[in-house]
């Protein structure tokens, strides 16, 4: 069964067809990638899947059951983690506060006004962070990370509601190398014990070679390919439109 | 050989508490490119918005042409004719794209050999960026990414800068407009524009830089021909986790 | 009423558009630019009309006069170059809420120049010369001189829009409205573009006074009324948006032009209703409406995040050994005060305004602060709380001590009704709402006579017996004081709490984690109302008497300067500030004759001395900013 069903999604800004009748789906345990060039849909795509944004037409199903008109925190409540292309966190909260607040909304508590947040299910978000290698920074304040851990609490805060769906605009966007290294393979770990579905967005090769099962490629709005990395790497269209020569492409890493 | 174009010697920087320079010292000269490589947060934009006058608390002394601009503010130093191309393009989106080209202008200057320089014009930024041509009463903001990448660079020479800081072009661009990136900056060189380009992607700044800086944790940490780097495994390793 | 007369009033209602219109169009343009939303605008209409006024008296023919008009432009121009060369260029990368009470005190330090220069007296304009007959519309008589002001208002929008679209200069301008610093990068002298775009925006709104001379006298009270008109019409017509500042002109005066037309009707079941006495409300029940159907406006667009660089917030913490320690030790010092001073001390009764003051204070900073919604309209929860408390004692006979409890939900209730359209805007445009519904509040409890007692008030509001020593009273004031702001500190540090901190912080992200942004923000509010209610009630039995005065736009801005004074970041600051403050205002007006321009001066002093507020420069200079590195 697939966990997501995006079905002939359209959306347009002032007659620009931003996303143009894109269909596909994905599997449990299943990393999927989507690429293309820059303002090819692949962000307005996320932010209808998310509920950001209202679809003029077409469906979202999780687990078979329509969410194309939730509200992004009702699309939460049903088990999609997110992750933004600019890493949204809580500067004001320490980075433990950060997970604890999704933990809070998790168990239903935000309006509690009298018992002390602080407290709450600390072991649980610090083991959380532990994941992501980021327990020993709890206590700091969000705002005054390094840009690639405030990355890393995403993914913790993500992680939060046990999600089934993990979605990931540009994850790596603003790393290095090497810690785009590690934090796909924390991703590519979490999928694989979880069982959770992952669709991404990347513009660092080596990071889409290196870590999908399988990719869609989009093209001024329009889905022109999708399958597996060896025949979207050899497709000629999508050479042309996205990957070019490839002269300078980061080779990928063993 | 005469003395470098432009000189950074000793430059420190810091936002609130934390410094992120610790006295970095590079030269860029006439007509050349050099990267500026380093991993994220090692400090290659804040030593490009130092060099521009764009960090408060800097310290340390910048010379370009000769004049001392340790002190100047971002409109002297632009006027000075060092242009600079910002990692997140920042172009004017509600501004049409001649619009954005006419906030870059400044007027026409000597060449550094004395001669007149040919100035930039509108028309002769479209031979170089042929897809702004189409676009020119657009909006910019209705552009791609990629075509407001080279309106940010096209915006930067209206300046008719003898330099130009080009802060991550690459960054969250796709492969092809990258590669058109690459195409762009050597067609630049052949002009006589000296460019000091911070990257992360190496086959990149490797296909068009001439020099290379390593930076780290703000402080540089390797400096040398790109042809050397390329083939210094060790270095590599080293300083770009690579 | 015949249709031939409301069809002069129509186009009165023209006339005065351009007027407002030149008055807006100015703040707009400042507000595009630098981002400041220019509380001294009104200001400087009004030194327009004061300046003409002295001009024109000099200057007579109609060359003379056309000629005064174009100079007291031209002079409110140069003032408004020196203000922003002297003061704003000092804070444009401070926080928004700053800039914003340099500003407001540059108004007080105004009212009393201009109060000092010519005087307390309403000073009567000539008529124009040439133009001082009226032609005949539709067999009644309509002055030349406002057929003149329809014609101006249009051809300023042009030329204006001239300007922007079609000069290397509006392109600049344009551009840094956008990105200043971008613009500044690419060899654009900014510090010179921003002067000349105030002392543009300050030039228009010299003009719009001294036009308006001729049909108004230029009086004191001048600037807060233009304030609040301008912001009206900026906001409805879509922040920096010059078309949309005249369609908004348009319909403002319009609208007003029919309230009046329309006149006094009766009712077929008896009783009458006046339309003039809705003038007031009218144009702020415009820009509720537009402003819940259009968040940004009929012809503006979503504002983009500003590029100010300011650091986030730091963590709150529970407060350490020493806090506690202060704490108890004024808490302790405070039940101690009455033994000391005396039962009939002026001390107590200043410390009963204190108390007072800090609740409506810390009420506000809870939404203020961790909730980041910056309310212009605070005073109107202390208005509900203080006349529903007033009111129910004295129309429906409740005793004391429940009409005060009412007063707590007189003003949740405010706070729930206007919570609701508040919650779904946000930035300037959530400030500009909640300063209309304050303005409405104060507006209908101004003009409605048979239930409020109008301008008058409600009088003989008298604690109970038991309560009505001075120093009992103060021992309420102090209990309620304490248990408001514990209550809200306790809250802080629970989970809605942090919620509210988290909508603060990242919308996005809130979202994205299953909070409801606008519920959390809506239920702080309506705590916050209730609180501020409270302050109110207490407000209204200490004086015995309420009135429309005591609820007017100056108390949002007091408390806004309470708060700011003591410093958002921190939880003692509100206290501190409100009580520094009303300290202040205390001593200064009672030895000073200027006292409006020495708070101003002294705020624009604290402004650009201590960015932070006092708990803030105290904190930072003993080194516990909790950053940790």
């Amino acid at each position: 069964m697939s966990l997501l069903v995006v079905d002939r999604l359209c959306k347009s800004f002032g007659g620009v067809r931003a996303v143009d009748d894109v269909s596909f789906s994905l599997a449990p345990g299943e990393l999927l990638a989507m690429i293309g060039p820059n303002g090819a849909g692949k962000t307005t795509c996320f932010n209808m899947i998310n509920g950001q944004l209202a679809a003029d037409s077409g469906r979202v199903l999780l687990h078979d059951a329509d969410i194309s008109r939730l509200p992004p925190r009702e699309i939460w409540k049903r088990g999609v983690g997110r992750t933004f292309q600019i890493a949204a966190t809580f500067a004001s909260l320490t980075v433990v506060e950060n997970v604890q607040m999704a933990l809070i909304s998790h168990a239903g508590r935000l309006y509690r006004m009298w018992s002390r947040a602080a407290a709450f299910e600390r072991e649980k978000a610090l083991a959380l962070l532990a994941q992501v290698g980021m327990a020993e920074q709890a206590d700091r304040p969000c705002g005054v990370l390094a840009y690639g851990d405030v990355k890393r609490v995403e993914l913790a805060i993500a992680l939060a509601n046990e999600p089934k769906l993990l979605l990931m605009d540009e994850p790596t966007a603003g790393m290095a190398p090497k810690e785009r290294n590690e934090l796909m393979a924390l991703t590519r770990k979490l999928v694989v014990e979880r069982g959770i579905g992952v669709l991404f967005t990347e513009h660092s090769m080596d990071v889409v070679f290196g870590y999908a099962d399988r990719l869609v490629v989009l093209a001024r709005g329009k889905l022109i390919a999708q399958g597996d990395v060896d025949a979207i790497r050899n497709d000629p269209n999508v050479r042309a439109v996205y990957f070019g020569s490839g002269k300078t492409v980061e080779r990928a890493r063993a | 050989m005469s003395e470098p174009l432009l000189s950074v010697r000793g430059l420190e920087a810091r936002y609130g508490a934390a410094q992120i320079l610790f006295g970095l010292d590079l030269e860029l000269n006439a007509g050349e490119v050099v990267a500026l490589m380093g991993r994220n947060g090692a400090g290659k934009s804040t030593t490009m918005k130092s060099i521009m006058g764009l960090v408060d608390r800097r310290q340390g002394r910048i010379t370009f042409r000769g004049r001392d601009i340790s002190h100047a503010r971002p409109h002297e130093i632009a006027r000075a004719g060092l242009g600079y191309a910002p990692e997140d393009r920042r172009i004017f989106s509600d501004l049409t794209v001649m619009e954005n080209l006419e906030v870059g202008r400044q007027p026409p200057r000597i060449g550094l050999d004395g001669a007149p320089m040919t100035p930039w014009t509108p028309d002769r930024l479209f031979a170089l960026f042929p897809n702004l041509a189409e676009a020119g009463d657009r909006a910019a903001g209705r552009m791609s990414g990629g075509e407001q990448q080279m309106l940010t660079v096209a915006r930067t020479l209206m300046g008719n800068p003898y330099a130009i800081l080009l802060d991550e072009p690459s960054e969250g661009v796709a492969p092809i407009i990258v590669e058109q990136m690459a195409d762009m900056i050597l067609s630049l060189k052949k002009t006589g524009v000296a460019i000091l380009l911070s990257e992360q992607n190496l086959p990149f700044a490797a296909l068009v830089s001439d020099r290379v800086y390593v930076l780290e944790k703000g402080e540089i940490r390797y400096s040398g021909a790109m042809r050397a780097l390329e083939q210094d495994e060790e270095a590599r390793r080293l300083y770009l986790e690579v | 009423m015949s249709l031939s007369g409301i069809l002069v009033q129509m186009l009165n209602g023209l006339a005065s558009a351009s007027t407002l219109f030149l008055l807006a169009s100015g703040l707009s343009l400042i507000f595009g630019v630098t981002r400041i939303v220019n509380f001294a605008h009104g200001s400087l209409f009004m030194l327009g009309a004061y300046i003409a006024w002295s001009l024109t008296e000099r200057m007579s023919g109609a060359l003379g006069f056309w000629a005064a008009m174009g100079l007291s432009a031209l002079a409110v121009g140069a003032i408004g170059a020196a203000i922003e060369m002297l003061l704003l260029r000092r804070i444009y990368r401070a926080p928004e809420l700053f800039q914003l009470l340099a500003t407001f005190a540059l108004t007080l330090v105004v009212r009393d120049a201009v109060l000092g220069v010519w005087g307390s007296e309403d000073l009567l304009g000539p008529r124009a010369p040439g133009l001082s007959g009226s032609v005949e519309i539709l067999g009644r008589r309509f002055p030349q001189y406002d057929l003149a002001l329809i014609v101006i208002g249009p051809l300023v929008l042009a030329l204006v829009w001239l300007l922007l679209r079609r000069t290397r200069w509006g392109a600049l301008v344009r551009a840094a409205t956008q990105d200043r610093e971008m613009v500044g990068a690419l060899g654009v002298n900014q510090s010179l573009l921003f002067t000349s775009v105030f002392a543009l925006g300050a030039a228009l709104a010299g003009l719009g006074g001294a036009l308006q001379l001729p049909r108004e006298p230029a009086s004191a009270g001048l600037d807060l009324a233009a304030i609040g008109d301008a912001f009206v019409v900026v906001v409805v017509g879509g922040m920096g948006s010059l078309p949309g500042a005249f369609v908004a002109a348009l319909l403002i005066a319009e609208i007003k032009a029919l309230c009046i037309a329309l006149g006094t009707w009766s009712l077929p079941w008896g009783g009458t209703i006046s339309f003039p006495k809705f003038t007031l409300v009218a144009e702020f029940l415009v820009m509720a409406i537009v402003l819940v159907v259009r968040p940004w406006g009929l012809m503006g667009k979503p504002q983009a995040a500003v590029r100010t660089g300011a650091p986030p917030e730091t963590p709150l913490a529970p407060a350490d050994a020493t806090t506690r320690i202060i704490g108890f030790a004024t808490l302790g010092a405070l039940a101690a005060l009455p033994l000391i001073v005396g039962v009939g001390s002026y001390a107590l009764v200043l410390s009963i305004d204190i108390f007072i003051g800090v609740l409506f204070a810390v009420s506000l900073h809870f939404v203020m602060g961790p909730g980041g919604m910056h309310s212009f309209g605070h005073a109107a929860y202390f208005g509900l709380g203080a006349y529903a408390s007033g009111l129910l004692l004295k129309s429906a006979g409740l005793p004391m001590e429940l009409a005060l409890v009412m007063s707590i939900l007189g003003g949740a209730l405010g706070a729930f009704v206007f919570g609701w359209f508040c919650v779904r805007l946000s930035g300037v445009y959530f400030a500009m709402l909640t300063l209309a519904f304050g303005q409405i509040v104060w507006s209908v409890v101004f003009q409605w006579d048979e239930v409020t007692g109008g301008s008058n008030g409600v009088i003989g509001v008298w604690p109970a017996p038991w309560l009505a020593a001075k120093q009992t009273y103060y021992y309420l004031a102090l209990a309620c004081c304490v248990a408001g702001v514990l209550l809200l500190r306790r809250i802080l540090f629970s989970p809605f709490g942090y919620a509210l901190r988290a909508t603060r912080d990242s919308v996005l992200r809130s979202d994205a984690i299953g909070i409801d942004v606008q519920r959390i923000q809506w239920i702080a509010f309506i705590v916050a109302g209730a609180v501020c209610g409270l302050a109110g009630g207490l407000f209204a039995f200490s004086k015995g008497s309420i009135s429309p005065e005591t609820i007017s736009v100056g108390r949002s801005i007091d408390g806004l300067v309470m708060v700011l004074l003591g410093g958002v970041e921190t939880l003692s600051g509100p206290i501190v500030g409100a009580a520094a403050f009303l300290f202040l205002q205390d001593s200064i007006a009672r030895h000073i004759e200027y006292w409006r321009a020495m708070l101003g001066l002294l705020i624009l002093v604290l402004v650009l001395a201590f960015p932070d507020g006092i708990v803030g420069a105290v904190r930072k200079r003993l080194g516990k900013g909790s950053q940790q590195t």
